[in-house]
């Protein structure tokens, strides 16, 4: 199956409204992104771009069109076993608020491995325990000192918190991880400083990396970036909203 | 895989934990208390008193004389004559009748004046006989049999020689020094008022009542001079309670009185026939009661109270479970947040779900289980005054199976309300997927 091992992602007229009488947000005629690939999508804010990134994670379904993600369907997929896809597949990293305030760094790093069995065992298959694993990707981050692993998130700035972010969606090597703007809290030299380590372990676990943002001044990084107005063909063209799907 | 993450997470809010814990607890030990309370003092009521047939009394309440009597809570308004007893244990249906002469006290505990009668015919519980854990019954004017409880809080062992006192409140109005009685023998524990009473003979009372009056003096103008200047002297309001006094009237009856008697019949048919005859008797103003009738119609006195007692408690319960749901409720703003990175990291919605529901119900069973040791702390450490102050004897006991029906309720409720912040965050982290809109 070509198309499960060279593709990652492969989206063919997708698309996806939060209510059914709107209009959509994510209207996608193609999209392939490859194994081992570093892809930037590039937008203004609101232009639907994290409920693409939703779409890709199975959070939300397409309400048309064909999503395969890792040679799923996942439209074909029931709730309960898009969330096992997700966890065993995809680590995610926000823009902020990505921690478990009550948990230390490394229980926070470690936690992908409480609801994947298999990212469990993909770091035990090395022989080390899923702590080991946690540690050793928070040294090649920057975030190697022992106590400083051992605090409480909300001790640490936001530059180390997107750094913890990071560690925990590569944990147990993920195939895909989702960036949805996770620099754009950072200043200039960080966020150059942050991707770097990124792509380093992605280029490691052979991770392949979807990262949104606004900032076109960091595609230079890439090995390819996608301008996401492009990508997007919504109906009469001007910028959508990203309405609230909350119902409260 | 949840529980490790639902217990951090509700350490970090440990303050609202606790004060929820708290006050389910509070509200918890307050129920059960009410209910165990209520029913202890149900079953000592009911196993103060076996197999006596009819209760007669001087003429009163029918509810004041079994109150008085048996369970000896308030005094009994008159007593009766000598005569009157011998009348009934003579009557041909009866086949025992105890005589029971209260009014003195030693250091806070009845004394009760009786006869052998009362070792061999009274009956407690499920008919079960007066035993003596040591040594034997009293014999004669100068020895007593302890209660259970009297020996132990006073510490009295067998051949201690005791001075009784006049009157029956903790403080005693007069001291008889005449008329020291020894101990002879101490009961085994009935769980009843009659381990807080001092068992002495009706000759022994007599005889600590002839040597107050030979204190007094031989001339009643004299004695009573004297009495009204002791009752000056002391700023007593009464130094004399009219009870069992031994002498010869003027036409030559006993001037012995007693307070009750407890009457055991041949068959328990003509308890109803006695009854009304005692009653109707012209020879003295007189009650009999049937103490099963009685003390139902104690129970529908005191079934309002108790019914509100319950009510009241019940709504502390449901005002715990409330604040424990506003916890909840205001901590889920904060939490949305971290479901949908649970959300984002692989947690199934019933994860999120669960967690909530988790945290109510375990908050409602720590809140139990805190309030029933509460309880039991409570009951212990209040023992003395259930027992002096309300007559209520309270064994601790594993709970009772209405109790632990109490406590499932409580929980059933508490994971019920769980569910409706647990429902909502379900709802929202659906909507939020990964995306946190705040």
């Amino acid at each position: 199956m070509t198309d499960a091992t060279d593709n990652v992602v492969l989206l063919s007229g997708a698309h996806f409204s939060w209510r059914a009488a709107s209009r959509p947000v994510v209207a996608i005629d193609s999209l392939r992104v490859r194994r081992g690939e570093r892809l930037m999508l590039r937008g203004p804010s609101g232009s639907g771009k994290s409920t693409l990134l939703s779409l890709l994670a199975g959070v939300l379904t397409a309400q048309g069109g064909s999503v395969r993600v890792l040679g799923h369907e996942l439209g074909a997929l029931a709730g309960s076993a898009r969330d096992r896809f997700r966890a065993d597949h995809i680590g995610v990293i926000f823009q902020l608020f990505n921690l478990i305030p009550y948990l230390s760094v490394l229980e926070n790093v470690c936690l992908p491995c409480a609801f994947s069995h298999r990212r469990r065992n993909r770091c035990e298959q090395s022989g080390n325990s899923v702590r080991d694993v946690a540690t050793r990707l928070l040294d090649h981050l920057d975030m190697g000192d022992r106590e400083l692993q051992g605090r409480q998130v909300t001790e640490l700035s936001v530059g180390q918190q997107q750094r913890v972010a990071a560690a925990r969606s590569l944990m147990g090597a993920p195939e895909l991880v989702l960036a949805d703007e996770p620099t754009s809290s950072l200043d200039g030299n960080r966020r150059a400083a942050f991707l770097e380590l990124l792509f380093r372990e992605c280029e490691l676990q052979r991770t392949t990396l979807i990262f949104v943002t606004h900032d076109a001044t960091l595609a230079p990084l890439f090995d390819r970036t996608v301008e996401f107005a492009d990508l997007n063909r919504i109906a009469d063209g001007s910028p959508v909203t990203e309405t609230s799907g909350d119902d409260r | 895989m949840i529980l490790p993450l639902a217990i951090k997470s509700l350490r970090n809010r440990r303050l609202t934990a606790g004060l929820t814990v708290l006050s389910i607890a509070l509200a918890v030990a307050l129920l059960l208390g009410v209910e165990r309370i209520r029913h202890e003092s149900r079953e000592t009521f009911a196993n103060s008193v076996s197999g006596t047939d009819l209760i007669v009394g001087a003429r009163t309440s029918p509810v004041n004389l079994l109150l008085s009597s048996v369970f000896r809570i308030g005094n009994a308004t008159n007593n009766m004559r000598w005569e009157s007893y011998r009348r009934i244990a003579a009557a041909p249906e009866v086949a025992w009748a105890i005589p029971l002469s209260l009014g003195d006290s030693h250091r806070g505990f009845h004394v009760l004046g009786t006869t052998q009668d009362y070792f061999d015919h009274f009956r407690f519980g499920q008919d079960r006989k007066l035993e003596l854990v040591e040594g034997e019954r009293f014999a004669d004017a100068n020895t007593m049999v302890l209660g259970a409880d009297v020996a132990t809080a006073l510490g009295y062992r067998l051949g201690q020689q005791i001075v009784i006192a006049h009157g029956s409140g903790d403080v005693a109005f007069a001291l008889h020094k005449d008329h020291p009685f020894r101990v002879v023998g101490i009961l085994a524990r009935t769980g009843t008022p009659v381990d807080r009473a001092i068992h002495v003979s009706l000759e022994g009372l007599d005889a600590v009542h002839a040597t107050e009056s030979a204190e007094d003096g031989a001339d009643p103008l004299a004695a009573a001079m004297r009495n009204a200047k002791q009752r000056d002297m002391q700023g007593a309001s009464r130094n004399d309670h009219d009870h069992g006094q031994l002498g010869i009237g003027e036409n030559g009856k006993s001037a012995r009185t007693i307070t009750a008697v407890l009457v055991g019949l041949k068959s328990r048919n003509k308890a109803p026939f006695l009854q009304r005859q005692v009653n109707e008797s012209r020879d003295e103003p007189l009650t009999a009661i049937l103490p099963g009738a009685t003390l139902l119609d104690v129970w529908e006195i005191v079934a309002g109270a108790e019914k509100t007692l319950i009510a009241i408690s019940a709504l502390v319960v449901i005002m715990g479970l409330a604040g424990m749901l506003i916890a909840l409720l205001t901590s889920l703003g904060e939490r949305r947040r971290e479901m949908a990175v649970l959300r984002a990291l692989g947690a199934r919605p019933w994860h999120v779900f669960a967690l909530l529901v988790g945290e109510a119900a375990f908050l409602t069973l720590a809140g139990i289980a805190l309030g029933v040791a509460g309880l039991y702390v409570a009951l212990a450490a209040g023992k003395p005054w259930l027992e002096q102050g309300l007559g209520l004897f309270i064994a601790p006991r594993s709970p009772s199976t209405a109790e632990f029906g109490l406590m499932m309720l409580v929980a059933a409720s508490g994971v019920l309300i769980g569910l409706i912040p647990a429902y909502r965050i379900y709802r929202l982290s659906l909507a939020d997927g990964m995306t946190i809109r705040i």
